[in-house]
């Protein structure tokens, strides 16, 4: 049977099929009635609850109201993490000044700051923000800082020996190099930039992902639980994949 | 051009981690010349070379290129290094093209000379290819055409081919050889392999290792018509074994 020894090799088919087994074990608990439904809604009532919210617009609303925080949140610190990173990873000075107190603030659970935020800023957007931006900045200033120091040294002496200076050599060989692991880096770190989006509207917040299942929990909606639970995992997923596939298009070098 | 290193020493490193790595070498490389450093590894050839290249600073002595002395890396003296020098990420093209736009020359320039390079490299079809996508021996050819590219008065080659099989070493020393008597550059080389030394270059310096330094110099004037024949000629074979015998004195290890 070539045809299925074929569908079984694609890389796709038995993740796939970890899926299905669990949402069909799902479903068969449920359907048993073994379990209070207030518990474990049915994988029906989830669906019912995602349509309902849909077709009122919550649901996108939400959706965007979340993405747009980690978006803000993440670009901020993307886009600072990464001169910090390089200028820690090539100058010695500057590591040895920031590498310290760096590894220090990164142990400190972000969410441990939202009380400080809500105090300085209030409930506006502003602290989810920033809640986003010390949640992730840290780790992306300090992994690309890592990248940096991969970089082979034959790289740099070469293009020191054809005439370069400083910054052409960061722009045109150390940024090249090292793209491929900060893509890598924002990818992995984008997953925190959700979780704490979504901890950051489960305390305070009128719409939004998180905002919709702690709602839910006050009237003990677990299918609406369910719902949010499983939106905000596509939703990661599907900017997972984005920048795989980003990464496979622009530094097909490195694969 | 007139390259002159003059008794220059190097340490690395302080007090009673000080290690002296060369001791009062001094040798000179002519415009057009072919001149060849050779030691076992630890003799110090390699920091010679960075020396030059303006990587490293002397610890005593000068280093000088037309009477002025070298204090930083610069474009009139091209490197070659051992692997790992091209940029993966740019085609064979682009690589040759890289140092010509860090000097900021026109466009059209860049475009001419690099087509121009490839040829010299016998690479032009390979003009497209990332450098993974090359053999060994087209890498360190292209390397050599992007130092050439950006017209250095000298080329550095440091163990170019050390890391490539036998036989691909022995087409890349007929490259060489070849390249040298077409453009009359000014090469000074690196290598551990005496026959590769004895082959191309006119000066062949021996160095000795704990703390680096040149022991012996020779001129080799021999028939360069075909190196296949040379390789086997009874002059060249003498020669050779003559400082084989030298080298091996030098080694603590097997003098004993």
């Amino acid at each position: 049977m070539p045809a299925f020894q074929r569908l079984i090799r694609h890389p796709w088919s038995l993740g796939l099929l970890g899926i299905l087994t669990v949402l069909l074990l799902w479903w068969i608990t449920t359907a048993s009635g073994s379990v209070n439904k207030l518990f474990l809604p049915s994988p029906q009532a989830v669906w019912l609850a995602g349509q309902q919210q849909w077709t009122s617009g919550l649901l996108l609303k939400d959706a965007l109201a979340s993405i747009q925080r980690v978006f803000i949140g993440f670009a901020m610190s993307a886009g600072l993490a990464l001169p910090v990173g390089i200028a820690m990873g090539t100058s010695p000075v500057i590591c040895r000044l920031l590498e310290p107190l760096m590894g220090l603030i990164r142990y400190m659970p972000a969410p441990a700051f939202i009380p400080l935020l809500i105090i300085y800023f209030g409930l506006d957007e502003l602290p989810k923000v920033l809640l986003i931006f010390i949640g992730t900045f840290f780790f992306n200033t300090l992994m690309i800082m890592d990248s940096v120091k991969f970089v082979p040294r034959e790289l740099m002496e070469t293009a020191r020996t054809l005439g370069g200076r400083t910054l052409p050599i960061l722009v045109k060989v150390v940024a090249p190099f090292i793209a491929p692991q900060v893509l890598d880096t924002y990818r992995i770190n984008m997953a925190s930039a959700w979780n704490l989006v979504i901890v950051a509207e489960l305390v305070a917040a009128t719409e939004g992902l998180g905002k919709r299942i702690s709602l839910a929990q006050r009237f003990l909606r677990t299918d609406e639980i369910f719902m949010g639970l499983i939106v905000i995992g596509l939703i990661g997923l599907l900017i997972d994949l984005g920048f795989r596939a980003v990464m496979r298009r622009a530094c097909a070098w490195a694969n | 051009m007139h390259l002159q290193i003059a008794d220059v020493s190097k340490t690395f490193g302080y007090g009673a981690r000080a290690k002296q790595v060369l001791r009062n070498v001094s040798f000179a490389v002519h415009s057009g010349e072919f001149v060849a450093l050779v030691g076992s590894s630890g003799s110090g050839k390699s920091t010679v070379m960075r020396l030059i290249a303006g990587l490293e600073q002397p610890s005593a002595g000068t280093i000088s290129m037309d009477g002025r002395p070298i204090t930083a890396p610069g474009s009139d003296r091209g490197m070659v290094f051992q692997k790992y020098s091209l940029y993966p990420w740019l085609t064979a093209a682009e690589n040759v093209a890289f140092g010509m736009e860090l000097q900021g020359r026109p466009r059209q320039e860049i475009r001419e000379r690099t087509g121009y390079f490839l040829e010299v490299v016998g690479l032009a079809d390979a003009a497209r290819r990332l450098p993974r996508e090359l053999s060994g021996g087209m890498q360190q050819r292209v390397a050599i055409a992007r130092a050439l590219a950006a017209e250095p008065q000298v080329l550095l080659l440091d163990e170019p081919f050390g890391a490539l099989d036998i036989q691909i070493r022995e087409s890349m020393q007929e490259f060489l050889h070849t390249l040298w008597q077409r453009t009359g550059l000014t090469a000074l080389l690196i290598t551990h392999d005496l026959e590769e030394a004895l082959l191309l270059a006119g000066t062949v310096h021996i160095m000795a290792p704990s703390p680096g330094r040149i022991v012996r110099s020779v001129r080799v004037d021999l028939d360069r018509s075909s190196l296949a024949k040379l390789r086997l000629s009874r002059p060249f074979l003498d020669l050779r074994e003559e400082l084989a015998a030298d080298l091996r004195g030098l080694e603590p290890a097997l003098a004993a």
